[in-house]
């Protein structure tokens, strides 16, 4: 079977926190152009599991295998936006992309693909959260990391934010990379779903 | 090289930016060295003897005023866990963090100084060895501080914590931040062991300070 090599597996990964079992025998493996959602109710560990695959929290048991990018540098957008309101929009971005290495887009041409141009000189404190989303959004262009981790990627968003969503998605798809989205949505492009739900 | 730099850069333009924060700390230092001629009484002699104790523990207090800003806007707005992936070590991203807040209180207290050495009766030798003093034994302060901020950033009443904890760590640093002011010419024991603390605690803190910030993070 020569499928294209993978560039995460994940074996028999369970995960606690506050002493609650979130969920055990997780198993799934991603390759380049694949994206996974994750889905289950809320407290469910989807967040968690995204901040286990990021190295953040530890499992309990179970193996995180990152192929050929350990430690994994990949980009995680959770349910802060990591923006800071007394810095520019511009600012912002050209923070991350010097913390985070200055491969990708330009910050006037990331705020310009997620709807943002033209505010670049405005503090971040002024945006509503729905472009704070978006400006949380921006950082994935501004460094070019294969991995993509999405903690609700669409929340505070429009339709139109929605469709910007699934564009950043799949333009990094097309591109051999890999996503996880932990979503309520329908994200279009989903190759795997990984449903958990409360461990009895 | 550019990601560390971006770090100072960034933490001194958000201070500038918020505005007054170090002015705030300079202030309280001013005010809190200030108040002692109040319960010491008119006693100039005795008030310029004091006054080397009295202007290290005003600037101990003033830098642990500002502890809790250090990393508690940076875990509540979410950056401070994006830092786990940064292209830097989290190491790295915490001696960055280090250098600005010795920067944003440290320096504004030496460069207020002179204020206090007119009004604390000082007299010009007197001064200067404070001012190095302090500059050599600051790093420590701000080193201990950084430590105590990460160990309880987590913790929701953590900036109540942090001074408790890091307390009996500076004690040495002021023990031999007054015996250099204290010190006759030509002795350089103080100067040597306040020096050594600076550097061993500022090389030690960023790991420290890295580990405490992951635990948490868990």
């Amino acid at each position: 079977m020569n499928g294209p090599k993978p560039l995460l597996t994940v074996e028999n990964l369970a995960l606690s926190r506050g002493g609650r079992r979130l969920f055990e025998a997780i198993e799934f493996g991603l390759a380049p152009g694949q994206l996974l959602l994750l889905r289950g109710p809320n407290g469910a560990g989807k967040s968690s599991l995204l901040l286990a695959l990021a190295g953040i929290l530890r499992p309990d048991s179970g193996t995180i295998d990152w192929y050929a990018i350990e430690p994994p540098k990949l980009h995680l957008i959770g349910h802060q936006p990591g923006v800071k309101a007394r810095l520019t929009l511009t600012e912002n971005l050209a923070f991350w992309r010097a913390v985070n290495g200055p491969d990708g887009a330009s910050p006037e041409a990331a705020l310009e693909a997620v709807g943002l141009g033209g505010l670049g000189g405005l503090d971040s404190g002024y945006l509503s959260a729905g472009q704070t989303k978006r400006l949380a959004l921006a950082r994935l262009l501004v460094t070019d990391r294969k991995i993509w981790l999405l903690d609700e990627p669409a929340a505070s968003l429009d339709a139109e934010g929605d469709a910007l969503v699934a564009n950043l998605i799949a333009g990094r798809l097309s591109t051999g990379g890999a996503v996880i989205a932990a979503t309520h949505d329908n994200i279009a492009g989903a190759t795997q779903t990984l449903l958990l739900g409360p461990t009895p | 090289m550019s990601a560390l730099v971006a770090i100072i850069g960034r933490d001194l333009k958000l201070a500038t930016r918020t505005g007054g924060d170090a002015l705030t700390l300079v202030l309280f230092f001013v005010m809190a060295a200030a108040i002692m001629p109040f319960a010491i009484g008119p006693d100039r002699v005795l008030l310029a003897k004091l006054s080397p104790a009295i202007i290290w523990i005003a600037a101990f207090l003033s830098i642990l005023l500002g502890l809790d800003r250090l990393f508690r806007a940076d875990e509540d707005d979410g950056t401070l866990l994006l830092l786990h992936h940064a292209a830097i070590p989290l190491e790295l991203v915490v001696a960055g963090k280090v250098l600005a807040h010795w920067l944003l209180t440290a320096l504004p207290l030496l460069i207020a100084s002179p204020l206090l050495a007119v009004l604390l009766s000082m007299d010009a030798s007197l001064w200067a060895k404070t001012v190095l003093a302090l500059l050599l034994g600051t790093p420590a302060l701000t080193a201990f501080g950084v430590i105590g901020a990460a160990v309880t950033v987590s913790l929701k009443r953590g900036g109540l914590l942090a001074p408790v904890l890091i307390l009996p760590l500076c004690i040495p640093v002021l023990i031999f931040g007054v015996a250099l002011v204290a010190a006759p010419e030509g002795s350089s024991a103080a100067l040597l062991f306040l020096s050594a603390l600076s550097l061993v605690s500022v090389a030690f803190c960023p790991f420290a300070a890295a580990l405490a910030l992951r635990v948490g993070s868990e």
